[in-house]
């Protein structure tokens, strides 16, 4: 499975979205400059890296969402591939309007960083058919915007579709109905505030976070063998 | 002070302007002698930013030649943007630690995050990957509504910035006492991974070569900030906002991953970040690092303002800008890198023979000064140094044991000073984790970061307990490398080396000139112990407000290997049923300890003793027992002793419980400060291996899973307190004190 890793000038956890899709999960990863938008078009994945694009100073994401490069993930969105926006990139996919809601400035006003438990909602999508529903997965997270706002005849929806996909434990940044993470309405654009890409490896506290990059894989794995 | 150019050179003289840009009338004699005539405005500012403390460390020179700057591994030591470490594998580690304290006294948000873009820039000018941010900070006590702000605002900057620029911030060091009421420090460190054929130098070398200018335009903030530094800190310091600088971290990015690019294009010759003194000191550092000379035209520098003099220009410390010297005829390839990344970067001058810094604007010389005066020919100054009058007092203190009737309650009220508390709101601001190489987060002995794709790892810390340092510098000085040495120790890696931090009050003072001298000379002689060289380091001087002077607080940075990732060792409590063990004897050691401030509400006596044979030799055990897999979790003893580093232990996992047994006068076994201890556990089948290397070792009982720390001396049960509450005192004292009214 090809996926790109898509890196705006000031993206940050590229490389590591790249270190675990790729080295650690055993995609066929490459970073993917904005303007190289050609790049895209035999991508079987889109993976959004967190960081600040374009120093987040007009509204997080709000820059980013407006590059021609987006135009192509929406089109491969349509098509059914996976969009992965983690941190950064759930801003970005929200701002762009691939997923409903928007992401506000965490309601103790500063940015934080630690583990947090959250809890598999949903387990019917590309990215998280290999956790058990209700599992309990610890993650980092790491954001000054991650609290998450919708109004209610959009979280009835997001109820009512399943695509709420992952919640906090202990809501740490006042995220409306504890929303960690939502999907679109066909499954195959996630976008979240925690970090799977740092929870990889037993070495660095975590593994939790493999799944997701796995779960993508094999779903790419038996779609193409039935295309096959 | 007038920002003017149109100040005839014979004024300048006449009504001494040069002694407000700080230079003295000797120092401008010497000036008139290396140029044969009188300088001209712009020549004056420059003169006075090179011969700033700052930028020359013209008083600090004699001592900082003291330390040990060699090694086995030591690559590149003091004098270039960072010092270099061999770590094997045509691998190295680049770091450096730097003061941003007088812009952080005025306006603290930008004045801690310039001070972290511009460490992160001494180490990517050297070509290597920032991989880790570090940082030692003081503050006055957290009782005014000035210090609780001083302290949020460092606190937002270094996050703001460290977080947005994608370099972790892994860990660091925080500290309140009155001296730095007005004063805060805030230093900086950075580490960064390099292959050695990548190593970069600031050299303008290549006759005919040309100075490349890339980054953001050049604007009127920062200007004299080298200056500034340089001097007390007035109380009408606010009037000096405008030389602090104003950071971009979005810019700083573009530029770390621009010339990371650039580093491995043979067109680049030299590369050097305009840090203090701007465009000024890299230029002409530069030149005379290459033994060439430099001739710039400041019509070509862009600019952000209007109408902009040579002396601002060449004083301006507007941040985010690196100075190139590209090979004659491939300035384009340079060029087309920097563009990818939306960034400008234009010629603005080019080597030449004759050793002279030469700037033109508006067709017009504005400078022609001999090179090497700037960098090399600024004068060195040899203070007169006097024994501290305090000193003998103290030394005469007879500090008595103090008296404790209730050492669950003396626990409780130690682990609740501010020093010692939790710095958990501090480090959850920071980005710790981006990277993802972090493998010990914020909060233990020291950081520890993995380096991909090899089975080792780096051990990050930074210490300084200026409360020993002021008691006695030249034992406190000692204990600063010892400590540092033992936090990389117990983490299980080896130190390679370290940077200093010197930050100290005014030099003029002799009392203060013998603090700054004896604390070099104790740190010199532990690096000697310890096999810790010097490989660079930063000195800020006059850290004094209204007479009143911080502390000595030489903060030192240190870093180490592990060979394997299978040597890093928690400082945390494992499992029940793990052997507790106490390295080294307790002697009656409370000068200058928690426990005196706390019951006498000042610090005075002998500052702890410290052996530095003793020391060495059980750093060398311990480490050698860990990498033989035989330990469980290793701390430290520090502030607030064997009492405090026992509950310490236990807040990790909230399971577990120890019951230990000493002996001895308790107060002074639970809370003396002797140096050169070590909490140890080992699992239950390792006992014998830990008394046959630690002879000394002190058996003091096991881990348990009751969740209670209970502490029984001659045979009587003297402490026996809940592990979770603890913790939650522990935890919650800071965030106590910052919303409880001043």
């Amino acid at each position: 499975m090809k996926v790109a890793v898509i890196v705006f000038p000031g993206s940050n956890c590229d490389r590591d979205m790249y270190h675990a899709a790729g080295e650690i999960a055993g995609a066929e990863a490459s970073l993917v400059w904005y303007t190289d938008t050609h790049l895209l078009d035999d991508a079987d994945g889109i993976l959004i890296p967190g960081g600040f694009s374009y120093g987040d100073y007009l509204r997080s994401g709000s820059m980013a969402s407006t590059s021609d490069i987006m135009n192509k993930i929406r089109e491969h969105a349509e098509k059914g591939k996976p969009v992965l926006g983690i941190c950064n990139g759930f801003q970005i996919l929200t701002e762009a309007g691939l997923l409903p809601g928007a992401l506000m400035r965490n309601k103790n006003l500063s940015f934080m960083c630690h583990q947090e438990e959250l809890i598999v909602e949903d387990n019917e999508n590309v990215f998280t058919a290999l956790y058990d529903k209700n599992e309990v997965v610890r993650f980092p997270i790491a954001h000054g915007e991650g609290n998450y706002f919708c109004d209610e005849a959009t979280l009835n929806d997001l109820k009512a579709n399943n695509q709420i996909v992952f919640t906090y434990k202990n809501n740490p940044n006042g995220s409306v109905a504890d929303i960690a993470g939502i999907r679109n309405k066909a499954g195959n654009v996630l976008g979240m505030m925690p970090h799977p890409e740092r929870a990889v490896e037993a070495l660095l506290g975590s593994e939790d976070g493999l799944r997701i990059f796995q779960s993508m894989i094999a779903n790419w794995r038996s779609s193409n063998a039935v295309n096959a | 002070m007038q920002l003017t150019h149109n100040i005839n050179p014979e004024k300048i003289e006449q009504d001494r302007l040069y002694q407000d840009m700080g230079l003295s009338d000797e120092e401008f004699e010497k000036i008139k002698m290396i140029l044969g005539r009188l300088p001209n405005f712009t020549e004056t500012g420059i003169f006075s930013v090179m011969w700033s403390e700052h930028c020359s460390y013209k008083t600090s020179k004699p001592l900082l030649r003291k330390f040990p700057t060699e090694g086995p591994n030591v690559l590149q030591g003091p004098g270039e943007g960072a010092g270099v470490i061999d770590i094997g594998d045509g691998q190295a580690v680049v770091f450096k630690v730097e003061s941003h304290n007088h812009p952080s006294a005025v306006e603290p948000y930008q004045g801690a995050a310039t001070g972290v873009g511009g460490i992160i820039r001494d180490v990517f000018s050297m070509g290597a990957r920032p991989i880790a941010l570090m940082n030692s900070l003081r503050f006055g006590p957290l009782t005014t509504n000035r210090t609780k702000y001083l302290f949020s605002e460092v606190v937002a900057g270094i996050a703001g910035y460290g977080n947005c620029v994608g370099v972790p911030t892994v860990g660091g060091e925080v500290q309140f006492d009155d001296s730095y009421e007005d004063n805060p420090l805030v230093n900086a460190m950075c580490v960064g991974l390099i292959n050695h054929d990548d190593v970069q130098k600031g050299i303008a070398a290549g006759i005919g070569n040309t100075i490349l200018y890339a980054g953001p335009p050049t604007g009127r903030d920062g200007i004299h900030g080298a200056t500034f530094a340089s001097d007390d800190l007035a109380e009408d310091s606010n009037k000096d906002r405008p030389a602090v600088q104003v950071g971009d971290p979005f810019m700083e990015k573009l530029i770390i991953e621009a010339c990371l690019e650039v580093i491995h294009s043979d067109a680049l010759v030299g590369m050097q970040d305009m840090g203090a003194a701007g465009l000024t000191s890299s230029a002409s550092e530069m030149a005379s690092k290459a033994g060439t000379g430099l001739e710039m035209n400041l019509d070509l520098v862009p600019q952000r303002e209007q109408n902009m003099t040579a002396y601002e220009m060449m004083l301006s410390e507007s941040q985010e800008r690196m100075l190139l010297c590209v090979k004659a005829g491939r300035e384009q390839e340079i060029i087309d890198i920097f563009e990818k990344y939306g960034l400008q970067s234009v010629p603005v001058g080019k080597v030449i023979e004759e050793k002279v810094f030469r700037i033109k604007h508006h067709e017009e010389v504005v400078a022609d000064i001999p090179v090497d005066s700037l960098a090399d020919a600024a004068p060195v100054y040899h203070m007169p140094s006097k024994e501290a009058a305090y000193y003998q007092a103290f030394q005469q203190i007879d500090v008595k044991t103090p008296t404790v009737d209730n050492h669950g309650e003396t626990l409780k009220q130690l682990l609740q000073q501010p020093t010692i508390a939790s710095k958990e709101w501090v480090y959850d601001q920071y980005d710790s984790m981006v990277q993802t190489n972090t493998v010990v987060t914020p909060g233990s002995d020291a950081a520890v970061v993995r380096i991909k794709g090899t089975d080792k790892a780096l051990a990050i810390t930074t210490d300084c307990n200026s409360r020993y340092i002021y008691l006695d510098p030249e034992e406190g000085g000692k204990i600063a490398v010892a400590e540092a040495a033992r936090n990389i120790i117990c983490s299980g890696a080896k130190p390679l080396g370290l940077t200093d931090g010197l930050n100290f009050g005014n030099p003029t003072n002799p009392e203060i000139f013998w603090q700054m001298e004896k604390s070099v000379e104790g740190m010199s002689a532990a690096c000697e112990a310890l096999q810790t060289p010097v490989i660079s380091g930063n000195v800020s001087l006059y850290n004094q407000s209204k007479g009143k002077s911080i502390y000595p607080t030489p903060v030192v940075g240190m870093v180490g290997l592990h060979e394997s990732t299978a040597h890093i060792t928690p400082s945390f409590f494992q499992e029940p049923g793990d052997i507790i063990y106490l390295i080294g004897e307790t002697r009656n050691e409370f000068g200058g300890s928690e426990l005196q401030f706390i019951q006498d509400g000042k610090y005075e006596g002998k500052a702890p003793h410290l052996d530095l044979k003793i020391e060495a030799e059980r750093q060398e055990k311990l480490l050698s027992l860990i990498q033989q897999g035989k330990v469980q979790s290793a701390h430290d003893l520090a502030e607030g002793g064997l009492g405090v580093a026992l509950a310490e232990s236990l807040f990790s996992d909230e399971a577990l419980g120890a019951e230990v047994t000493i002996s001895g006068d308790a107060t002074a076994e639970l809370f003396s400060e002797t140096q050169s201890r070590f909490l140890i556990t080992v699992k239950p089948e390792n006992q014998g291996a830990l008394e046959e290397i630690f002879t000394e070792a002190a058996k003091l009982g096991k881990v348990t899973a009751d969740r209670q720390l209970n502490i029984t001396a001659n045979n009587e049960k003297i402490l026996q307190e809940e592990a979770a509450e603890l913790k939650a005192l522990w935890k919650g004292a800071i965030p106590c004190l910052l919303k409880s009214k001043a």
